[in-house]
């Protein structure tokens, strides 16, 4: 390091260097991904998100969502299972061959070969596959998210804690109605919730002559007074709507699952 | 052959060192330092107490999560983000900025030229930080974890820097002791780090986003260079300065130095992509190999650290910079352990998601680079100025609240994450009680934030009062030129009297407008 030049040329080839690996190669393997094909299915995914959750979406970064929930499943691993779907010409043999055969927690190998046995006793077997992990056992997904899950979104918010629950799937969880109660209280639907109110995402006002449909039902002890209710905001609709758009679901080549 | 005679005979920069270190300063040095360094630290601290105390709101949200809930820019979701852009941006960078530049000027002997560019460029970055956090407050952030401030924002903080690393390298250019010391390879490293990849960023993030995860990519890839790697060249750049002077020998040793600094940029610049990321399996796995070989140069810089303060015959040093850098230094031991630890996927399995990632981050932000710029700018700053500081007390006390601070803060948060991730592991536990489980340590980390408060506090009022005493001597100064001609002498009888004893001897001759 005889100069300010080595040292410039240093830093430039280690930088440089994972500037290609990071952000180069990256956007040349993915940046034009196109849509993908569902398994056993002609459907592409993921489609577009409606309109109004793009506006959510926006809603959702505003207010910094991410900086307590991911929008990430993790998965550990895999379990396949056998099913008998056509007992055959010759079912008391295919019976016998069942029982003495594992049919759950299998391999993808072990499966496939149960599944070779039973076909070349006569029977015809389906093999299905179930994603294993935490996170798919609380019902946070039925499988790992994937690159492919993100396509449309803008900016991409994975999230980094899990202050609160993940987010991947919460329109397959919750519905609309939920959703709106849980911002404006969220203890009112989760006991001991530890998420902030936005009760700034909605309008609390005089019902005039007949109130409203889009009225929230509260329980006695979050509503407002009496005379009085509580509607959200253009923004907590957005939301609502983004939120309901969240599912990953739908099986892929790279996490496979069967529906 | 001792490692201390090595280094003596083959040279390197280190004998250069001692000479440096013994010679008095050219008073040129100082007082061509002292508009920029005071524009740029006191916005600094000024940031600083923004942040913890935005960072004291946030926290509290989570005993209370009523408090404050009808406000909407005080939101959590806001008040995080910008607390920590307001301690990386607006203290951080800047505090870094200002050592750099007095580092510079100081080991090169040559005092810095034109300095109202540089001070105009400080007061164009603390604006680009305003702008930025009003508009995280008020909903216009990026979404991007540590690149939250908007384009408005992110164009002035780019151009500020750039004006002071390019006056900082004419610094460097202008250098009297041509061969560079290892500290120069660190700092001129760091910033041309830092355009290169915020341009990145801000190019692909922000003005044109790619598509889908490639965004989550760059924007990990971004955090980890400016998180863990320009932090670390400019705090360990720092602390290889310090360290040798405090303990009065050479750094030990050269070479080792160079080696820790050439893996530390090979390695640490690929860091940063979670194991577990919804990405292509080549990169998180390249990247956690890239962060397990991060050890190299993180043991070597321990190494060189112990060597050089406690393997000499002399006396440990002593005095308040020294306890910062050392405590600085500790902390980025740990929290690159920390972050080597969570590369890993068997840990990260447990940890990722939790409050253990933002224990680390916190520990590297402020209980390393910090406490490392606080221990520096105690130093240099009363040297810059020819002040000693107004209140050494004060800084002593900040001290040990930022320490216990710290501690109190960091240590409860990555247990309960360590908690929280085992609970969250086992799904027969209901979410609920494993977020419940963090509150007790949370506790904790709430009492630590308002020591770091109060800490952070005492240290913008040391550099307010300073700032303060400089000015009102500015005045005296032209009040004298004006009164002259009434009396006797007035170059000397209208100086300030300052307060403390001058650390340099000088008294205030050559304050420059």
């Amino acid at each position: 390091m005889k100069s300010g030049f080595w040292i410039f040329l240093a830093a430039f080839i280690s930088l440089g260097g994972s500037w290609c690996g990071f952000v180069l190669a990256p956007e040349l393997q993915l940046g034009g991904a196109k849509q993908t094909t569902i398994l056993n299915s002609s459907d592409v995914y993921p489609v577009g998100r409606p309109g109004e959750a793009i506006q959510g979406s926006s809603v959702y970064r505003a207010n910094g969502c991410a900086a307590c929930h991911t929008e990430q499943v993790r998965q550990n691993g895999m379990t396949c299972g056998v099913t008998l779907t056509d007992a055959g010409k010759n079912p008391e043999a295919v019976t016998n061959l069942i029982s003495s055969l594992k049919l759950t927690g299998l391999t993808k190998e072990e499966a496939d070969a149960a599944s070779a046995k039973i076909t070349a006793a006569g029977g015809k077997a389906e093999i299905h596959i179930t994603a294993t992990g935490p996170d798919i056992a609380r019902g946070w997904g039925m499988r790992r998210s994937v690159a492919e899950d993100f396509l449309h979104d803008n900016p991409v918010q994975l999230g980094s804690l899990r202050a609160g629950p993940d987010l991947a799937n919460a329109g397959v969880r919750a519905d609309a109605n939920w959703q709106l109660l849980h911002l404006y209280a969220p203890k009112s639907v989760v006991k001991g919730s530890a998420m902030p109110p936005f009760r700034y995402l909605f309008e609390v006002r005089k019902i005039e002559r007949e109130p409203s449909p889009d009225a929230l039902k509260l329980p006695p002890e979050f509503a407002p007074p009496v005379g009085y209710e509580v509607v959200p905001k253009p923004e907590a609709r957005e939301l609502v709507a983004y939120l309901s758009s969240l599912r990953a679901t739908a099986p892929l080549y790279s996490a496979p699952i069967s529906p | 052959m001792t490692v201390n005679e090595k280094s003596n005979i083959n040279l390197g920069g280190a004998r250069l060192l001692t000479s440096r270190l013994a010679g008095t300063l050219a008073p040129p040095v100082d007082a061509s330092l002292r508009v920029p360094l005071l524009a740029l630290f006191g916005g600094a601290a000024f940031w600083l107490v923004v942040s913890s105390v935005l960072a004291m709101i946030a926290s509290i949200k989570f005993h209370a999560p009523d408090f404050l809930a009808n406000c909407p820019w005080l939101t959590y979701g806001r008040v995080q983000p910008a607390a920590d852009d307001a301690l990386l941006y607006g203290f951080c960078i800047p505090a870094g900025l200002g050592v750099v530049l007095w580092l510079f000027a100081h080991l090169g002997q040559a005092p810095l030229r034109g300095t109202i560019v540089p001070a105009v460029a400080t007061k164009l970055w603390h604006l680009g930080v305003f702008i930025g956090l009003a508009a995280i407050l008020l909903g216009d952030s990026t979404g991007f974890a540590w690149l939250e401030f908007p384009r408005a924002s992110s164009v002035i903080l780019f151009f500020a820097y750039l004006l002071l690393a390019l006056w900082a390298m004419m610094n460097f250019a202008a250098r009297h002791e041509r061969a560079p010391y290892p500290s120069h390879w660190f700092l001129v490293a760091a910033l041309f780090w830092f355009p290169w990849i915020y341009s990145t960023a801000n190019l692909f993030l922000v003005a044109w986003p790619v598509r889908g995860v490639v965004q989550a990519i760059i924007s990990w890839w971004f955090a980890g260079n400016l998180l863990f790697v320009w932090l670390a060249l400019v705090g360990i750049g720092t602390a290889f300065y310090f360290l040798p002077k405090f303990s009065r020998r050479p750094l030990q040793s050269y070479y080792l130095a160079l080696f820790a600094f050439w893996t530390l940029i090979l390695f640490g610049t690929w860091c940063g992509i979670p194991p577990g990321a919804p990405v292509p399996a080549w990169m998180p796995v390249l990247s956690s190999f890239a962060a397990v070989l991060t050890v190299v140069p993180v043991l070597a810089i321990g190494v060189i650290a112990w060597q050089t303060v406690y393997s000499s015959t002399n006396c440990e040093p002593k005095g308040g910079p020294f306890c910062f850098i050392r405590f600085g230094l500790s902390s980025f031991l740990l929290s690159s352990l920390m972050s080597i630890a969570m590369a890993c996927p068997r840990i990260s399995g447990v940890t990722e998601f939790t409050w253990f990632g933002p224990a680390q981050t916190q520990l590297q932000l402020y209980g390393f680079f910090a406490m490392m710029m606080f221990g520096a700018i105690y130093h240099l700053l009363p040297r810059a100025v020819g002040f000693e500081l107004p209140f050494p007390k004060l800084a002593r006390l900040h001290f040990w609240l930022s320490m216990s601070g710290v501690l109190l803060f960091i240590v409860p948060l990555a247990i309960g994450g360590v908690v929280q991730g085992m609970k969250l592991n086992n799904p027969n536990i209901a979410f609920m009680d494993a977020t419940r489980a963090t509150l007790f340590y949370f506790r904790f980390s709430t009492v630590g934030l308002l020591f770091i408060l109060f800490g952070n506090s005492l240290f913008a009022l040391n550099i307010f009062a300073m700032t303060f005493v400089w000015e009102k001597s500015l005045v005296r100064k032209a009040l004298s030129v004006v009164t002259a001609p009434l009396e006797k002498s007035p170059a000397s009888a209208s100086l300030p009297s300052s307060p403390g004893f001058d650390v340099t001897g000088r008294r205030d001759k050559e304050v420059q407008a």
